[in-house]
């Protein structure tokens, strides 16, 4: 037996007991040897069984304090790699109330990815996943926004919500079960400034439920109209709104 | 005798938590709470072995719940079950705060370690644990003497594999193998699959 040989870390390592220093040497070992991977599953597993036979009676006042402290503290976003498999998800209700709202974007997020629109130039996939990260925090953010205010409306068969914080200038827009625009268009969403429409991004046309964080600020902007408009969007709409939502006050 | 006994509470046969953990990334309370109750007992347990101290093991016990509320979103069904997850990062927690040099002053001697009582040997009055605790006393009994002192002195004491060779008196290399071997004992007597 050879005690450099890596392969006989994968017991030490599930049940953690490699020093910091090998337990990197061995993660990088481990990401290429796919036979490690599923022995330090399976350990991993295993090692489960002893937590489970280790379970002791709790205090109750300790659930009290969790759940306490989790009612203030904010979940991390799903990581942008995750959005794929996320999306295999279903849609949950559509009730009121901040946190109602924040599982809904969540959920739309999760069906329909969040449809965010970049017109620049080309870039390489992991600056794109970072900015739709940013994209998704920056949603997260209008919508947990202590100023955050909505208003709903119907289109279609489907509704809409849309949610402005004035202190971050910000609006998103939640779509649930909008019908699918006619092939080959797109829903375009408009700030709408006192009549003048202002391109504020496109929805994913095979999202029947998503939230689009509007592009650019709201910036007095009066109410936002949606629109269809041919693949890719247009400088100015060449269709009458579907609908058009005041700001909510 | 290779037969895996299927017992409730295993790793493998929690969909539930599945389902609850996928309403928690949704921000869901509720579910959480129900989260909470499915797992408090075995993240507390694992703190408490590892650390014995009462109030750092409550400590570690709560902020792995946090975090799992917190990273929720973050969970990835393809790396192991949810049960599997939230052990795991409990062990993994416990282990850090252990090894951190407050804690680390605090430990009990390698006589001491050597002496202890099986932290399974605690008294419980929950059925599922109780058998959960029967069934892994009875295949911890299949592993050789060694084998079994590497895996709990690993496991259940949060020791680094060098401590448990110092501890042991014996080379490292040969502590690395009992590991290995003991788990695979281990899983195969429990029947687990990954």
């Amino acid at each position: 037996m050879t005690t450099t040989d890596p392969h006989a870390l994968t017991g030490a390592y599930a049940l953690h007991a490699l020093p910091d220093e090998e337990r990197a040497a061995f993660e990088r070992h481990l990401a290429g040897c796919e036979s490690c991977a599923q022995e330090v599953a399976e350990f991993s597993a295993t090692a489960a069984r002893l937590a489970l036979a280790a379970a002791v009676p709790t205090r109750p006042a300790m659930r009290e304090e969790v759940l306490r402290r989790v009612a203030t503290v904010r979940q991390l976003p799903p990581a942008a790699a995750s959005l794929d498999r996320a999306r295999r998800s279903v849609w949950r209700g559509r009730g009121a109330g901040r946190r109602a709202l924040a599982a809904c974007v969540a959920a739309a997020v999760a069906c329909g990815g969040v449809a965010v629109w970049q017109y620049q130039r080309a870039q390489d996939a992991g600056d794109r996943a970072a900015r739709a990260q940013r994209q998704v925090e920056e949603l997260a953010g209008v919508l947990a926004a202590p100023d955050a205010k909505s208003r709903v409306a119907r289109i279609g068969d489907g509704a809409a919500t849309l949610v402005v914080s004035a202190g971050r200038d910000r609006a998103v827009f939640v779509a649930s079960r909008m019908a699918a625009p006619p092939r080959g268009k797109v829903y375009e969403l408009w700030f709408s400034d006192g009549g003048k429409m202002r391109a504020a991004g496109l929805m994913d046309p095979d999202r029947s439920s998503q939230a689009v964080l509007l592009r650019g600020k709201v910036d007095g902007a009066s109410g936002i109209g949606i629109t269809v408009e041919p693949e890719g969007g247009s400088r100015a709409p060449t269709t009458p709104p579907l609908a058009l939502l005041g700001l909510p006050t | 005798m290779k037969e895996p006994v299927h017992i409730g509470g295993s790793p493998s046969a929690a969909p539930d938590l599945q389902d609850l953990l996928h309403d928690v990334a949704l921000g869901d309370q509720d579910a959480f709470a129900s989260v909470y109750d499915a797992v408090v007992g075995p993240v507390l347990g694992v703190a408490r072995a590892v650390l014995r101290d009462r109030a750092q093991s409550e400590e570690v016990a709560q902020e792995v719940l946090v975090e799992v509320w917190r990273t929720a979103p973050r969970y990835r069904p393809e790396r192991g079950s949810p049960l599997n997850w939230i052990l795991t990062l409990a062990h993994r927690r416990a282990v850090d705060r252990v090894r951190s040099v407050e804690a680390a002053a605090a430990r009990d001697t390698k006589a001491a370690l050597l002496a202890h009582q099986p932290v399974y040997d605690e008294v419980t009055e929950q059925v599922e644990t109780r058998l959960e605790q029967e069934q892994v006393r009875r295949c911890l009994r299949t592993l050789t003497a060694l084998q079994r002192q590497s895996v709990t002195l690993a496991y259940y004491r949060g020791l680094t594999y060098r401590e448990v060779a110092e501890a042991l008196a014996l080379p490292l290399g040969t502590v690395k193998t009992r590991l290995r071997d003991g788990l695979i004992r281990l899983r195969d007597c429990l029947g687990v699959t990954a």
